[in-house]
């Protein structure tokens, strides 16, 4: 099989799924139970550090 | 580290005297006397430094000179990038403005690519460096990483848009849309970008902050992506090393479709997913409150990068391209109309509980008119990506009504929001110098915006029809002059909306300035409830 045809073939099937449970993946991954937390704390990330980057002791940021 | 410095640029200004000899045509010429003097320049300055004792900067802060640098960037390409499309717009109306005086480098051939090189690269490309740079400290809580290298990607960037404008002036283009710089361009953007790659990365590498804020997802993907589609893309072989003309690597449909697999995923991942991650920073920090759901700031995200790059194909339909590949893109591009919209309902639901700022903060009633703007255009999109009504607008006006509500409308507002945003907090200043100026910009944008897409709308349809209308014979009914008479009023109409928004522009350029130089005579009365 050249090059070309073995290249369509494995993209038609088997990256084709792959990439299709990657993307159904995140969708899932970003309703996990917990992740409420995670995405307020993350969002509320340009409140903080306005104008001088967090001191090295001080991970949390507030 | 001077000393190889000097040699460095002692070579290249060897080889730049030897291009000014050498060179086949005007245009690299030009580019190789202007990179010796560029690099004569740097020479006398490194040299002067030389031996010198080094002087210290401050590393604690935030990195924001190349921000600022950035900003006075973005407001000058902005207005160099809209008056040349006010001159071609009248060009168009008015063909006797192809002066004869000033051919050929003035005429409407040579203009246009310098009129979208200038607003997508110059003024869009700067948009996105400087809010990148801005956005990636403050959301990782870290200075920017790799010390100057960031002041290489801001002078580098800039000089590569000098050489694609002068190189379009004198004749040196290789005539692919979007991408007419010449090979050698091509390959300073790549270091550029790489730098700019490595800046941000480094910056995201050394972050505080245990999460990656969204906004750093769309500006990893944009720089990323855009790397990929420019060095592809621009695969080319040059005729010789001292001449600006180079042959492309692919031919035929291939080419056509490497090109617009290209010139879409720019307008996707340059226009759509960099101006989003501005979006999703600044719109939040205007408006005081968090997105409105992180969650479908996530999806919005994956599904954009997921379905954005199978797009292109629809610039392609009824051509030698394969049936199948011009249906993928166009299925891929109708998928694209839900995430788009979801990122759109995403931007507007964050001034939930805000909306009374609407009234009163003109900056937040920019970002809101330019989320509908995209909420507008990635529904236009989509539909005129379908066959049959391609078969209408393609080649029409309405493509350039298309492009100008999501570039005017989506990019331009946002980077006027982005820039009122910045210009005070970067020079200290409590708020812009002037906010019934912004009020102003964002009337004048906002009608001029009206009118040139509803007239592209009006002159394309017409157009569109006209062109495919028979006779009970079976002829063709109109010529093509036809067509080209019936558009003046169009034309004219759409000059005027471009003149009303390059006043805006004008007006805010006057304003940062005002901003900058520290006059504080009018205070701010954003947040404070009218009357």
């Amino acid at each position: 099989m050249d090059t070309y045809s073995f290249l369509r073939e494995l993209a038609d099937s088997w990256v084709l799924l792959a990439l299709t449970c990657f993307f159904i993946g995140t969708i899932v991954w970003s309703f996990r139970p917990g992740s409420r937390k995670t995405h307020e704390d993350t969002a509320d990330i340009p409140f903080r550090n306005e104008t001088i980057p967090t001191p090295p002791e001080q991970e949390d940021g507030k | 580290m001077n000393y190889v410095k000097l040699l460095v640029l002692s070579i290249v200004i060897l080889f730049a005297a030897m291009g000014i000899n050498f060179a086949r045509d005007l245009a690299y010429q030009v580019h190789a006397t202007l990179i010796l003097f560029i690099a004569a320049g740097m020479f006398i300055w490194v040299l002067r430094r030389t031996d010198e004792p080094v002087v210290q900067v401050d590393s604690n802060g935030y990195m924001d000179g190349v921000v600022r640098a950035g900003v006075i960037a973005t407001g000058f390409w902005g207005v160099v990038g809209f008056l040349v499309g006010v001159i071609i717009a009248l060009q168009l109306a008015f063909p006797v403005l192809n002066l004869d005086w000033a051919q050929p480098f003035a005429n409407f051939g040579r203009l246009r690519p310098l009129h979208t090189s200038a607003v997508i690269f110059a003024f869009g490309g700067n948009a996105l460096i400087m809010s990148s740079f801005y956005i990636v400290q403050r959301t990782c809580g870290a200075r920017l990483w790799g010390g100057n290298l960031s002041w290489f990607v801001f002078w580098g960037y800039n000089l590569f848009i000098v050489l694609a404008a002068t190189g379009y002036l004198l004749g040196a283009t290789q005539s692919k849309e979007y991408a007419e710089p010449e090979w050698y361009i091509d390959i300073w953007l790549t270091i550029v970008w790489v730098a700019f790659l490595v800046v941000f990365m480094g910056t995201i590498f050394t972050r505080r902050e245990r999460h990656i804020y969204v906004a750093n997802w769309f500006l990893l993907s944009f720089i990323v992506t855009v790397a990929m589609l420019h060095v592809v893309n621009n695969l080319s072989i040059p005729v010789s090393f001292w001449g600006s003309k180079s042959v492309q690597v692919f031919a035929g449909v291939q080419d056509a479709m490497t090109q617009w697999w290209y010139g879409h995923n720019a307008v996707g991942f340059f226009l759509t997913a960099g101006f989003l991650g501005m979006m999703y920073y600044f719109v939040p920090k205007q408006a005081g409150r968090p997105v409105f759901s992180y969650k479908l700031s996530i999806i919005h995200f994956w599904a954009l990068i997921f379905l954005y790059i199978w797009a292109g194909p629809h610039h392609l339909h009824y051509t030698a391209l394969p049936d199948w590949a011009a249906t993928l893109g166009m299925v891929f591009s109708i998928i694209l109309w839900m995430p788009s919209w979801g990122g759109m309902i995403n931007g507007l639901m964050t001034l939930q509980g805000a909306w009374d700022k609407l009234r009163t903060d003109p900056i937040i009633r920019m970002m809101v008119v330019s989320l509908a703007f995209y909420g507008m255009s990635t529904f236009e999109g989509p539909m005129m990506s379908i066959r049959a009504v391609n078969s209408l607008s393609h080649y029409t006006d309405w493509t350039i009504g298309h492009v100008h509500s999501g570039a005017l409308g989506w990019n331009g507002m946002i980077t006027f929001g982005a820039l009122y945003f910045l210009t005070p907090k970067l020079w200290g200043r409590t708020a812009m110098y002037s906010m019934s100026a912004i009020n102003w910009h964002f009337w004048l944008a906002t009608i001029g915006i009206v009118l040139y897409a509803s007239s592209m709308w009006v002159s394309g349809i017409m157009e569109g029809l006209m062109w495919r209308e028979v006779d009970a014979q079976g002829f063709l009914v109109n010529s093509f002059a036809d067509t080209v008479t019936a558009k003046f009023p169009m034309y004219v109409v759409r000059a005027l909306g471009g003149v009303m928004y390059l006043t805006g522009a004008l007006i805010m350029v006057w304003n940062m300035w005002m901003t900058i130089r520290g006059g504080q005579k009018v205070a701010a009365p954003v947040g404070i409830p009218a009357e």
